[in-house]
């Protein structure tokens, strides 16, 4: 009874320390504290070894001459161009290798996951096969195995593998025809821009209509005949304004048409094959999960497989495919940085690599890539998380 | 009046059961699935029979040097020439029994703790997340009990891979848990830095991150602190992998109802003893699956070191094929490897597997 207050019958005052919203307080303070504690210890330490080192930081270098040469870049690029610029070659690499890699991995992995529910044994089975061999070797392991095992061992450009007079494999890459648009030959995308224009008004038109009146209306054939005959006719009226150039062997290498370096193919086989095994995973589960009733229930009301697939099962299992299948597409965009590994120049391999041992930029150079990476990374779940939204359950 | 007499079922027609039922059914049940079939099987017969030739016909399996192969197929001397490399890496051969012994134990442990019988899993548990990750250091490591040092520099392959990743996983699983509590909690500080975190990490490559922990970890050092490389590597990989653990540890959490909470806390229990006794068991019980899948990838990301140049099984493999007295033999290698690899992650997915069919009980309503 030691408790100061005046009146004994009165409920004791707790502690403030068992306030529970002081101590949260004084936790998060705590907590900050630490952590700025932290951070600065760490910023302390590296300005003091970066002094040591004699080394300045600041994004100065980046308009220093980079001295070095790299062997893939879609935009101008030599020896002589800054340092800023190996960024952006790297940066377009690693855009270009994600890109074609998400296209890829997505249309494989479709193939695959539905081959796995296939009714035919066989074709299941192999798909079954394939994704437990692909999903349980690791990633870099595929890609060294595609560009030393595979590539290295292709014939050299003398005796390339090709189809035709078109295309051509050998060891110093894939050779593929180039399309060169000649006079006029903006008229045909124009007119495929037009046709689009008027299929998307089109779909209106017949949405509407079967609406008011009840009447389909068959846009899928008309639109098929209006995206392939409006260009194909504007193309034949102009005379054709398109030439291929296809690649040809001069003396030791082939020129003319589009080049793949192996360092490409390799990683792009490589991401393809291995996402693939995933998102067909992800493909099948997503069509798994909508109940046979559903389909049934379309069927009962007369929908035919085509339109119960379209609208029925198909918006039911995006909903399950969508969220899993953008970490997919981060996981391979982060994945292309095993670049490094056989020397395709993406970002990490020409601006955390090379320009990083060139200039000893360490802080600011792993900072932009890191940052870079975030960003692609938020730009994409934005992008999948804003077309999640659309074809999410819309309850009440 | 005529006598009823039944009639004897008719069998089933031939083409609907047995061997000849089992075919139509499941591979030429409609055209398109004929074709199909007839495409798959003549892939099949593309490249299996190349394969197997390939890796068994025309292989060879003893001698001691290229010379032995000749045989025109695989050269599995060169595996079997470099398979103490491959598994131990440059670890000194007569220390090997160290490696295996503390190999030993662990297997041991972790066969205890997965037969569902065996009594006193806590302490086992105990022992191996806290106890024997000092023991197996004091036995690589050497230097105590009359153990002669072998340096980390020496440790690589199959070895060195199953350290990254078992030390990775028992070193983020502690961090990764209190951040999926910080992310799951009221105070708005304490979440933001949580979230912060989570999000870098999972939103950069684990290459950056190891490139970051190789060349920016010693800046972030005092003056004179050296850090081991493979120490690094670690540190590098415990950091990314807490926060994908935290996630997975959120998804459980997020599946305990809320009445557990408000029942612990009815109880008088404070947010820790709440958290640690009521909370966090059950929800790590639901997530073990979903670690089983961190781990596994988690193994096969441990590949990445070999970038910055630690030999782990795929980095000592690669070195061992550049060797010039073993040229052109990648094939070999990565067969091996990939074979390797493949064992360790189909065995964990399959072992996942079970462990959700045997929690798939209590928590179906």
């Amino acid at each position: 009874m030691s408790s100061p207050s005046k009146d004994p019958l009165a409920p004791a005052r707790p502690n403030w320390m068992s306030n529970p919203r002081v101590r949260a307080l004084i936790f998060q303070a705590l907590v900050l504290a630490a952590v700025f504690a932290l951070l600065g210890y760490i910023f302390h330490n590296t300005v003091s070894n970066l002094e040591q080192r004699g080394i300045t930081t600041g994004f100065g270098f980046l308009d220093r001459e980079a001295g070095f040469g790299i062997i893939q870049s879609l935009i101008p690029y030599t020896p002589a161009s800054t340092y800023g610029r190996t960024f952006l070659v790297g940066l377009v690499n690693t855009l270009l290798v994600s890109a074609l890699g998400i296209v890829l991995a997505t249309l494989l992995g479709l193939i695959i996951g539905i081959a796995r529910l296939s009714k035919n044994w066989l074709i299941a089975r192999l798909a079954a096969i394939y994704i437990e061999t692909f999903r349980n070797i690791p990633l870099l392991l595929q890609v060294l195995f595609w560009y030393f095992a595979v590539l290295q061992a292709l014939p050299s450009p003398r005796q390339s593998l090709s189809i035709g007079e078109w295309a051509f494999l050998n060891i110093r890459g894939v050779y593929l025809p180039e399309p060169v648009p000649g006079q006029g030959f903006g008229w045909v995308v124009l007119a495929l821009a037009i046709a689009v224009a008027l299929v998307i008004w089109l779909r209106r038109w017949a949405h509407r209509r079967q609406l008011r009146t009840g009447q389909p209306f068959h846009t899928i054939y008309v639109s098929a005949g209006l995206l392939l005959g409006l260009p194909a006719v504007v193309f034949l009226f102009l005379g054709m304004p398109l030439t291929w150039s296809l690649p040809s062997l001069h003396g030791f290498n082939f020129t003319g048409g589009i080049t793949m370096i192996p360092e490409l193919t390799a990683l792009l086989v490589a991401l393809t094959i291995y996402t693939a095994s995933s998102i067909a995973e992800i493909v099948r589960s997503g069509i798994l999960a909508v109940s046979h009733g559903q389909t049934e229930a379309a069927y009962s009301l007369g929908l035919n497989p085509g339109n119960t697939t379209r609208l029925v099962v198909l918006p039911q299992a995006l909903r399950v495919i969508v969220p899993p299948l953008t970490s997919q597409y981060l996981n391979l965009v982060k994945n292309s940085s095993l670049a490094t590994a056989i020397g395709y120049p993406d970002l990490v391999n020409v601006f955390a690599g090379t320009t990083l041992n060139q200039t000893g930029q360490a802080v600011v150079i792993i900072g932009m890539t890191m940052g870079v990476y975030l960003t692609l990374s938020l730009l994409i779940s934005l992008f999948m998380n804003w077309y999640n939204q659309r074809v999410a359950l819309i309850e009440r | 009046m005529k006598e009823y007499q039944p009639h004897p079922d008719l069998p089933p027609p031939v083409s609907q059961v047995g061997v000849l039922g089992w075919f139509r059914r499941n591979l030429f049940s409609s055209p398109l699935n004929s074709l199909l079939t007839v495409v798959a099987l003549y892939l099949l017969y593309l490249s299996v029979p190349p394969v197997i030739e390939w890796a068994f016909i025309k292989a060879s399996w003893v001698g001691s040097d290229r010379s032995a192969c000749t045989a025109g197929g695989a050269c599995w001397v060169f595996i079997e020439a470099r398979f103490g490399q491959f598994i131990y890496g440059f670890y000194p051969p007569d220390q090997w029994w160290r490696v295996n012994l503390g190999a030993l134990l662990l297997v041991a442990a972790l066969i205890w703790l997965m037969l569902p019988r065996l009594p006193a899993k806590r302490w086992v548990g105990v022992f191996v997340l806290l106890i024997y990750p000092f023991l197996a250091f004091a036995l690589f490591h050497g230097g105590v009990a009359g153990l002669p040092v072998v340096r980390t520099t020496q440790w690589g392959g199959l070895m060195l891979t199953l350290i990254l990743s078992s030390v990775g996983i028992v070193a983020a699983l502690p961090f990764g848990i209190l951040l999926a509590l910080g992310r799951r909690s009221k105070m708005p500080i304490v979440r933001a830095l949580c979230v912060a975190f989570i999000e870098l990490w999972r939103g950069v490559p684990l290459i950056t991150v190891l490139f970051m922990a190789s060349v920016m970890l010693p800046l972030f050092m005092p003056e004179g602190a050296d850090v081991d490389k493979l120490m690094r590597a670690l540190i590098g990989i415990a950091l990314f992998q807490s926060a994908y653990i935290a996630e997975v540890v959120r998804g459980g959490l997020q599946a305990i109802p809320r009445g557990q909470q408000e029942a612990a806390e009815s109880l008088g229990l404070n947010y820790w003893k709440l958290m640690a006794l009521v909370i966090l068991p059950q929800a790590l019980k639901l997530v073990i699956p979903g670690l089983v899948t961190t781990f596994i990838e988690l193994f096969k990301d441990t590949t990445l070191v070999s970038i910055i140049g630690l030999f782990d099984l795929l980095g000592i493999v690669q070195s061992a094929f550049t060797d010039p007295k073993w040229l052109g033999f990648a094939l070999e290698g990565f067969v091996f490897a990939g074979a390797l690899y493949w064992l360790f992650c189909f065995g964990m997915s399959r072992y996942s597997m079970h462990l959700e069919r045997r929690f798939d009980t209590g928590h179906k309503r």
